[in-house]
C-alpha cells in the first residue's frame, strides 16, 4: 500500500544520516550517577516518591506519573543522593539523582509478561506501571494514549517510523536492528487498544529498515500488520500529518487522532513494549543519535535514561578538535532546542544530540523585514499563512492570532528555513504561545479574585447588617425594660 | 390644487408619520444600549486586584465610573499599558498611558507576612479584599500566595508593620525561545 494523500508544503532536505548508520547501535554502560529528570520531555513533572538516602535497584519506581508524565524507574542500583533542581533538556527542572553501587541488581518483580492472557485494560495498566512514554520526542505516556484510543474504539494503530529530520536516525537504526521487537510491540499494543490492524509507516529513503520490517512482519505471520512507504518529505513524521498521509483523514482542529479512528505510537515505543513483555523491563533505555560535525564518531547509542550527555559524547570519541562544536542541540536541526550545557541527562524524549560545528550552521544573517514573498505559506504543511500570523503575534493581536491559527502551528520550522529575510518565525510563534498561556492564566486569576472579592463584600455587608440588627434589638429591649421599671 | 387630492396625500403622510414614530419609539425602548453589559465588559478588562488605587473602592466601582463617563481609562496602575489600551479600544476613546498620579505600574507582587513579628491581631483579615489572609486572633497569620493580588490594602492596618510586598513567584518571565535552524 502506498500513501493516500501527499503532504502539502513541506521540504525535501539534504540528509545527514549516513555516518551514524555506518555502524551498529552501541550499548552504553550504565552511568555511575544517574540523573532522572522528573519532566522527561512532555512538559509535566512526575512526582518523586523516593526520599534522599533511599536504596533503589534497577527498575525500582522513583517517581509516579501524573497527567502527561509517565512513571519513572531507576536505571541503576544504588542510593538516592538528592531530589534537586538541575539543568535538563528543557532548561532546568527537578531531578532524582542516584549514585550507582555498580552491582546493577534488578528489581525482583521484573518478569516476562504473559501478554496473550491479559485483556486490554490489564495490559494498559502494566504499560503504565512500566513507565512507557512516547520515544518520538513528546514523551507522552503510552498507556494514557492507548487508554484514550481504547475508549474511542479506534480502528488503526499507526506506528511512526517516519524520521524526517535531516540528522536524526535513531528510529532508522532501531528498525534495521530490532524489527522483530517492533512487530511484537505492535501486536501487544493492538491487544491493548483494541484496534483491528496496525500499519508501520516509514519513508522510502530507508530501504534497509523497510526490508527488515517486512521480513519481521512475514515471520510473525500476523495479517493485521502491514508496512507502508511514504515520500521522504519534512515534516511528515508529525503525528497529525502522518495520520492524514496514511489514512487520508484529517485530524480536526484541537482534536487527537483517536477522533478519526487512529492511534499513533513511535516505533521505539513499540520496541519498549516488546522489552517489557519479553524481559519484564520497564522503560530504562532509549536509542539516541549523537551526530554533527563537532563530534569525532557520530553514531547511535542505546543509552540508559539519566545518563549525562557528556558520557554519550565521550563514547563517540569526544568533541572534534578540528571542527570545534559551537552549539549543542537536543532533537533535530529544525525542531530541536539549543542545550545550555552538556551535563544534562538523557530523557525519554531525547532522540538526538546534534553537536553542531560552524560548518553545520548557516552563515549568520541578521533579521530583515518581511517582504511578503509568501514562501513560508507555500511550505507550511498545515496550510497556515506564517507571514500574517507573525504580524498578529508581534502585535499581540489576540483576534488575529486566533484567526491565522497559532493553535494549529506544529512548530516544524519549515517557514524559518525558507524565509529569505531570516525571520525566526517558529521562535516567535513559540513565544506567542507562551504569552497566550500567561494571558490565559492572568484572566483566570482575575476571575477568581473577582469572585472572592464579591464573597468578601457580601460577607462584610451581612456582618454589618447582623450587627445593626443586634444593636437595635438590644436597644429595644433596653427601652422595653426601662418602660417596665417605670 | 383641490382638496380631493390633497386630503388623501396628507392622510397617508400622517399615517406614515404615526406608524414610523411608533416603530422608532418601540425600537428605541427595546434596543437601548445596556449600561449593565458595558460595565461588565469594562470590568472584565480590569485586573481585579481591588486595590483602590484608582480612588474607587474596587474594580467594579471604577468600571461603573468609566461607564458613566466620569473617570478616564488611565487610572489603573496594576493593569498597566495593556489594560489602558484595551479600555480605550473598547470605549473608542484616545488611548492614554497610566497617570502616575494614581501609582506606578510594577511587576506583580504578593504580600508576605513576617511570621516572627506577627502578633495575631487579626486587623489585616477584613482589610484583604479577596480574603487571602488566613488567621485568627492570637494566632500567626499567613497569606495564601496563589490568591493574593498584591493590592497593599493589608499594609496600613498592620500595627507592627510585619507585612511586606515581594515579587510574585507565579509571575515567571517569558522563557527565551531557543530554536535553532541549521
Amino acid at each position: 500500500m502506498s500513501a493516500r494523500a501527499v503532504l502539502r508544503g513541506g521540504l525535501r532536505l539534504e540528509s545527514h544520516k549516513t555516518r551514524p548508520l555506518e555502524q551498529p547501535v552501541q550499548r552504553l554502560a550504565a552511568p555511575t550517577t544517574a540523573v532522572l529528570a522528573l519532566d522527561q520531555g512532555s512538559g509535566e513533572e512526575a512526582r518523586a516518591i523516593v526520599p534522599p538516602g533511599a536504596c533503589v535497584r534497577v527498575g525500582t519506581p522513583v517517581a509516579a506519573g501524573r497527567g502527561a508524565a509517565a512513571d519513572l524507574h531507576s536505571p541503576v542500583s544504588g542510593t538516592v543522593r538528592a531530589v534537586e533542581p538541575r539543568p535538563t533538556v528543557g532548561g532546568a527542572g527537578t531531578c532524582v539523582v542516584i549514585d550507582s553501587d555498580g552491582r546493577a541488581e534488578r528489581e525482583p518483580a521484573s518478569r516476562p509478561l504473559a501478554w496473550a492472557t491479559l485483556d486490554g485494560a490489564a495490559l494498559i495498566e502494566r504499560l503504565a506501571a512500566a513507565g512507557l512514554a512516547g520515544l518520538g520526542g513528546a514523551a507522552f505516556p503510552t498507556a494514557g494514549k492507548l487508554a484514550l484510543a481504547r475508549a474511542a474504539g479506534v480502528e488503526l494503530l499507526l506506528l511512526n517510523g517516519a524520521e524526517c529530520e535531516p540528522w536524526i536516525c535513531c528510529d532508522d537504526a532501531l528498525m534495521r536492528e530490532c524489527a522483530a521487537d517492533i512487530v511484537l510491540g505492535a501486536r501487544v499494543m493492538l491487544a491493548a487498544c483494541g484496534a483491528a490492524r496496525a500499519t508501520i509507516a516509514l519513508e522510502d529513503d530507508k530501504p534497509e529498515a523497510r526490508a527488515a520490517l517486512e521480513a519481521a512482519v512475514a515471520e510473525a505471520g500476523d495479517e493485521r500488520l502491514e508496512v507502508v512507504l511514504l515520500p521522504a518529505v519534512f515534516p511528515l513524521g508529525a503525528e497529525g500529518l502522518l495520520v492524514a498521509a496514511v489514512t487520508g483523514r484529517e485530524v480536526p482542529q484541537g482534536a487527537l487522532p483517536p477522533e478519526v479512528g487512529v492511534v499513533c505510537q513511535n516505533v521505539g515505543t513499540a520496541a519498549g513494549v516488546a522489552r517489557l513483555v519479553t524481559a519484564g523491563l520497564p522503560a530504562l533505555t532509549r536509542i539516541v543519535t549523537v551526530t554533527g560535525s563537532g563530534v569525532r564518531r557520530p553514531m547511535n547509542l542505546e543509552a540508559w535514561i539519566g545518563t549525562p550527555i557528556t558520557e554519550l559524547i565521550a563514547a563517540c570519541g569526544g568533541y572534534d578538535d578540528k571542527q570545534p562544536p559551537v552549539r549543542l542541540v537536543a532533537g533535530g536541526s529544525l525542531t530541536g532546542r539549543a542545550l545550555g550545557s552538556d551535563a544534562v541527562p538523557v530523557t525519554k524524549g531525547l532522540n538526538c544530540v546534534l553537536v553542531a560545528a560552524a560548518s553545520d550552521l548557516p552563515a549568520r544573517t541578521t533579521e530583515m523585514p518581511c517582504i511578503r514573498c509568501g514562501d513560508c505559506a507555500a511550505v507550511c504543511p498545515v496550510g497556515l499563512l506564517p507571514q500574517q500570523l507573525h504580524r498578529a503575534v508581534q502585535a499581540d493581536d489576540a483576534a488575529g492570532v486566533a484567526r491565522f491559527g497559532l493553535a494549529d502551528c506544529i512548530e516544524c520550522g519549515c517557514c524559518d528555513y525558507v524565509c529569505p529575510s531570516a525571520i525566526p518565525l517558529t521562535a516567535r510563534f513559540r513565544a506567542g504561545r507562551e504569552r497566550q498561556r500567561l494571558h490565559e492564566a492572568e484572566r483566570r486569576r482575575a476571575a477568581e479574585a473577582k469572585a472572592r472579592y464579591e464573597r468578601h463584600r457580601r460577607r462584610l455587608d451581612e456582618q454589618a447588617e447582623a450587627e445593626r440588627r443586634a444593636f437595635e434589638e438590644a436597644r429595644r429591649r433596653a427601652r422595653g425594660d426601662g418602660a417596665g421599671d417605670r | 390644487m383641490n382638496s380631493a387630492t390633497l386630503l388623501p396625500a396628507l392622510g397617508v403622510a400622517a399615517a406614515l408619520a404615526v406608524a414610523l414614530g411608533a416603530a422608532l419609539g418601540w425600537l428605541a425602548a427595546r434596543l437601548r444600549p445596556d449600561a449593565d453589559s458595558l460595565i461588565e465588559r469594562i470590568d472584565a478588562l480590569l485586573p481585579q486586584t481591588q486595590c483602590g488605587q484608582c480612588r474607587y473602592p474596587g474594580c467594579r466601582p471604577y468600571a461603573e465610573a468609566i461607564a458613566r463617563g466620569e473617570a478616564g481609562t488611565d487610572r489603573c496602575p496594576p493593569g498597566g499599558e495593556a489594560t489602558a489600551r484595551a479600555l480605550a479600544t473598547l470605549l473608542g476613546r484616545e488611548p492614554r498611558p497610566v497617570d502616575p498620579l494614581y501609582g506606578e505600574t510594577q511587576p506583580p507582587r504578593i504580600a508576605v507576612i513576617d511570621e516572627a513579628r506577627c502578633i495575631g491581631c487579626a486587623l489585616c483579615l477584613p482589610a484583604c479584599p479577596v480574603d487571602a489572609i488566613v488567621g485568627a486572633p492570637r494566632f500567626v497569620h499567613t497569606v495564601i500566595e496563589s490568591q493574593c493580588t498584591g493590592c497593599e490594602l493589608c499594609l496600613p492596618p498592620c500595627p507592627v508593620d510585619c507585612i511586606a510586598l515581594q515579587p510574585s513567584p507565579a509571575a515567571a518571565s517569558l522563557p527565551q525561545a531557543s530554536t535553532v535552524s541549521l
